[in-house]
């Protein structure tokens, strides 16, 4: 390359073409090899990233194929009468599958919980987000993440142990069995508190400062600052908080296995016992229902119906987060 | 490439290099004889480089000449740094990033399908404008590139003393070498960054505003080092330091923004390109002259 | 609302007017109402530990470790059989999860090209796979054993469900720390001829670590505690025997305690919360290293 020779030249000017040096070198940018390997580790990577997607796939497969099978027997009902009948029995001798009841005690035990986790997630959240000073928050925080990392089954043993028999019968004397949607969605809400209060929190605390400052030069006091404009601002973030405190409580097994019975029965009052839809699966999973049989296929019915509420709770959540992220 | 005379073409010539004068007047020192005929390591024929739909640099023709220092310079948003990072295809990263025309490296397009990016950053290395040394030991620094790109190194010691003697940290780092490379002080970083790149032996480096984050005397430092890097290496530099550029440059490069467009997007053009000499003292386009006298007066 | 006399009260010390306005009753009681809301979270926890650990208390002896499950003598009987099967249920989901979670990560936060609806349905999918519920996964799983054949209520099949349960946790706080390592690095490595994928494996990657670390022991103490889905794999078994590999019958801790509680006697009660307060001690020692990666691994760009 050191050489200059008559044949060396640019594209630019008129001379001639590159001499047999610089074709040398220009050689050495073309492609060695293939890189067999890193294009195997590539393909590994995207594969991995695609299981994502057969896992959906799989998830529907798995809950559609039984629950086909479950409509095409001698007994089976049908879909309509699947959804909106309102006696579940089938493990009895006149068996019925409506699922209704089902359905019945899962808006139970979620309602109740909302009704606990709403309020005092929210306040939390608030709390939090706009008046906690940094040492406070720096305590308050790890004890909801450990409210959150408690396992279900935990919670389960909390609401059969303790909330049924001593809160709710010997300290607040209310008249419920071992068993009540109560007990359970109460225990369920303190559950899905720290799911609230922790995505709430973020949503109010994206709000930029400008919005307060300008409410509280405005002679605003706090309160109605934060209740006139950050709760507004935040408002599809905290109802995103809100739905996926549904999801959760909608697919949450453990505690209303434990504590909210396993009568299936369209639940009149919250002292009652009722079992839900997850609450089902639970009791029959561990039981000696065989693949094939009806009561088995009714298992994955009862999950693609319980898959299909969550799914669209979830898209919901899901549209929520993407409005209030795009919003700052 | 108009200027000189072919037959004084030579590696390596030796330059009456400039004292680190850091605050004073552009003073260009005595220029080297520059080749005429001499064929450029890599040149731009007729580039355009888009963003999308969005036209940042049009119409360049431009060539590097064989261990020249050649500057760019120009505004902000002149769009020197991407016609810098599509010299050795860094502009792949940037998602959208198009290039039309010819970038040649010895009369090769890099833009080619059988051009390998990996292969051409191999030869053309890069100088950012932060440091950024990798979270390793200033040793493991040096001895990233050698080992990525499979080289045959009879002694990993020796290239690494070699690499950091050749950029001038050798005596500052010696006793240190397994200590984080995030101990060094900002200029130490970059010239460490500098043997980094020259120990996978590249042809060409990179520099991209390789000193605005480094003190005046850490920038003396690395200008000096460049004049020694131009014995081995062909240097292409950014900067917006004009001084710098009349300090280190062989040739300049001088490039402006203008308007294209109603939304106010900017394109980048090549304004003029000549011996460093001549573009501080007498360019030919009007432009330069302002530009030149303006950021200096 | 102020008179003149509290105006003039204010031209002495002008900033008392202000701030009685965040003391007038409403906003007191709307504070007080905002510190009930915490505290009953608070008090929530503290009750419910409390109540496990004096149920608990008495039973936290050496059988619990050492014996297996006994439906005749539960004031001797112990977890032994639940405590390794979780320890071996945990550690093949690590094997599962960590690999693939990583990977996806890699390939979503440094190879997709985010504005290809593929990569997007990608994302998507995974936001909502996050929030599947837990037993749907059990089912997912029994339907995959039955159509390749498998045995549904072994080691490996829990295994499988707990993976794919946590795999959408393990993805996303993967990508945060990837996210966390700054392109400056990335950079610096491709100019020197590294190719992409050397530069993820040598340098983004290992820079990740402490982020991917910390969330992926986050992700596998949700597992430790998750039952739900096993309860469909087998986990209720009566096991009394040490869980021996892949295909082995099992059962874990969580499944344990939901056994023992739905026993009328209270001796299965009380070794039930003895079995809560070591469930409970494992999740505080895996948070607690999570927190010591963050802590002391964890570098500021």
């Amino acid at each position: 390359m050191t050489a200059t020779t008559a044949d060396g030249g640019s594209l630019l000017g008129a001379g001639p073409g590159p001499g047999a040096a610089a074709r040398d070198l220009a050689r050495t940018i073309t492609r060695r090899s293939n890189r067999v390997g890193e294009k195997f580790a590539m393909a590994l990577i995207t594969l991995a990233a695609v299981l994502s997607v057969f896992i959906t796939i799989g998830i529907v497969a798995s809950l559609l194929l039984p629950a086909i099978e479950f409509f095409s027997f001698e007994d089976s009902p049908s879909v309509v009468d699947f959804l909106t009948g309102t006696r579940w029995a089938p493990t009895f001798a006149d068996a019925s599958f409506g699922v209704l009841p089902l359905i019945t005690g899962t808006l139970w035990t979620t309602g109740i919980a909302l009704l606990i986790a709403v309020p005092f997630g929210l306040g939390a959240a608030i709390y939090l987000a706009e008046y906690a000073s940094f040492g406070v928050r720096r305590v308050l925080k790890p004890v909801l993440e450990v409210l959150a990392g408690i396992p279900s089954v935990v919670y389960g043993y909390f609401a059969l142990t303790f909330v049924a028999p001593a809160l709710l019968k010997d300290i607040l004397a209310i008249d419920v069995g071992t068993y009540s949607v109560l007990a359970a969605g109460l225990v369920l809400g303190v559950m899905i508190i720290p799911t609230i209060a922790s995505l709430s929190e973020d949503a109010m605390s994206a709000v930029p400062s400008a919005m307060r400052d300008g409410s509280l030069a405005l002679g605003a006091n706090k309160m109605r600052t934060v209740l006139r404009v950050v709760f507004p601002a935040a408002i599809s973030g905290i109802t995103a908080a809100i739905v996926l405190g549904i999801s959760r409580a909608v697919g949450e097994t453990m505690i209303v296995a434990l504590a909210a019975g396993t009568q299936a029965r369209m639940v009149a009052a919250p002292d009652q016992p009722g079992q839900t839809m997850t609450g089902f699966i639970a009791q029959t999973a561990t039981g000696e229902s065989q693949p094939g049989t009806i009561t088995y296929d009714a298992l994955f019915a009862v999950g693609l119906t319980l898959f299909v509420i969550t799914l669209i709770i979830n898209v919901i959540s899901i549209r929520l987060v993407r409005r209030f992220r795009e919003k700052y | 490439m108009t200027e000189g005379d072919p037959s004084t073409m030579s590696t390596g010539e030796p330059t009456p290099d400039a004292p680190g004068e850091l605050i004073k007047p552009v003073e260009v020192p005595a220029a080297r004889k520059l080749s005429a005929t001499a064929p450029p390591v890599i040149e731009c024929v007729n580039v355009d480089i888009y963003y999308g739909a969005f036209r940042a640099v049009s119409g360049v023709n431009l060539a590097y000449g064989n261990h020249e220092i050649t500057a760019m310079i120009g505004p902000s948003g002149c769009g020197k740094s991407t016609v810098l990072r599509s010299l050795n295809r860094m502009n792949d990263l940037i998602q959208g990033a198009r290039v039309e025309g010819v970038i040649a490296y010895h009369g090769k397009n890099v833009y080619d399908k059988d051009v390998d990016a990996i292969e051409l950053r191999r030869r053309v290395g890069m100088v950012f404008q932060k440091p950024n040394p990798f979270p390793k030991s200033i040793y493991d620094n040096i001895a990233y590139g050698p080992r990525v790109t499979g080289m045959k190194v009879e002694s990993m010691n020796d290239l690494v003393e070699q690499a950091l003697r050749g950029a001038a940290l050798w005596d500052e780092v010696k006793d240190k070498l397994k200590e984080s490379a995030y101990s060094l002080s900002g200029g130490q970083q970059q010239r460490l960054c500098i043997a980094r790149t020259i120990a996978v032996k590249p042809e060409i480096i990179l520099m991209d505003e390789p000193c605005s984050a480094l003190d005046p005397i850490a920038t003396g430092k690395i200008e000096d080092l460049m004049h020694q890097l131009r014995d081995d290496y062909t240097i292409i530099i950014v900067t917006h330091n004009m001084q710098q550029a009349a300090r280190v440059s062989d040739r300049t490069a001088f490039f402006t923004a203008e308007a294209t467009g109603g939304n106010g997007a900017r394109t980048g053009r090549l304004v003029e390109f000549a011996p460093t000499e001549k573009i501080f003292s007498s360019p030919a386009q009007q432009e330069t002259a302002d530009y030149v006298a303006g950021r200096f007066g | 609302m102020a008179s003149m006399g509290e105006l003039a009260a204010g031209a002495v010390a002008p900033l008392r007017a202000g701030k009685n306005s965040d003391r007038s009753p409403q906003s007191i009681l709307f504070l007080i109402a905002l510190w009930v809301a915490l505290g009953f979270a608070v008090l929530c926890l503290l009750t419910l530990l409390i109540d496990a650990v004096l149920d608990g208390l008495p039973r936290l002896d050496a059988n619990l470790f050492t014996q297996y499950a006994s439906t005749l003598s539960p004031e001797t009987g112990g977890a032994r059989a639940a405590i390794l099967g979780s320890a071996m249920v945990i550690g093949f989901t690590a094997l599962f999860a960590i690999p693939l979670g990583v990977a996806a990560a890699v390939y979503l936060e440094e190879f997709a090209d985010g504005e290809r609806w593929w990569n997007r349905l990608i994302e998507v999918n995974i936001q909502n796979l996050a929030a599947v519920p837990a037993i749907i996964y059990g089912m997912l799983t029994a339907g995959f054993a039955l159509a390749i054949g498998l045995e549904r209520r072994v080691v490996v099949t829990a295994a499988i469900a707990l993976a794919l349960l946590i795999l959408p946790v393990i993805i996303v706080t993967s990508r945060e720390a990837l996210k966390a390592v700054p392109s400056e690095i990335r950079q610096g490595s491709l100019a020197l001829g590294a190719t992409p994928l050397q530069t993820v494996w040598r340098q983004t990657l290992p820079a990740a670590v402490p982020g991917v670390a910390t969330g992926t022991i986050l992700a596998l103490s949700r597992a430790i505690g998750e039952a739900a889905p096993l309860l469909l794999l087998g986990g209720l078994s009566f096991v009394t025997y040490d869980p021996n590999g892949l295909l082995s019958g099992y059962t874990v801790l969580p499944i344990q305690i939901y056994g023992w509680v739905q026993q009328p006697q209270v001796e299965f009660r009380q070794l039930a919360s003895a079995a809560i307060i070591v469930l409970l001690l494992l999740l505080l020692l895996m948070n607690a290293i999570a927190i010591i990666i963050r802590n002391r691994y964890q570098r500021r760009w």
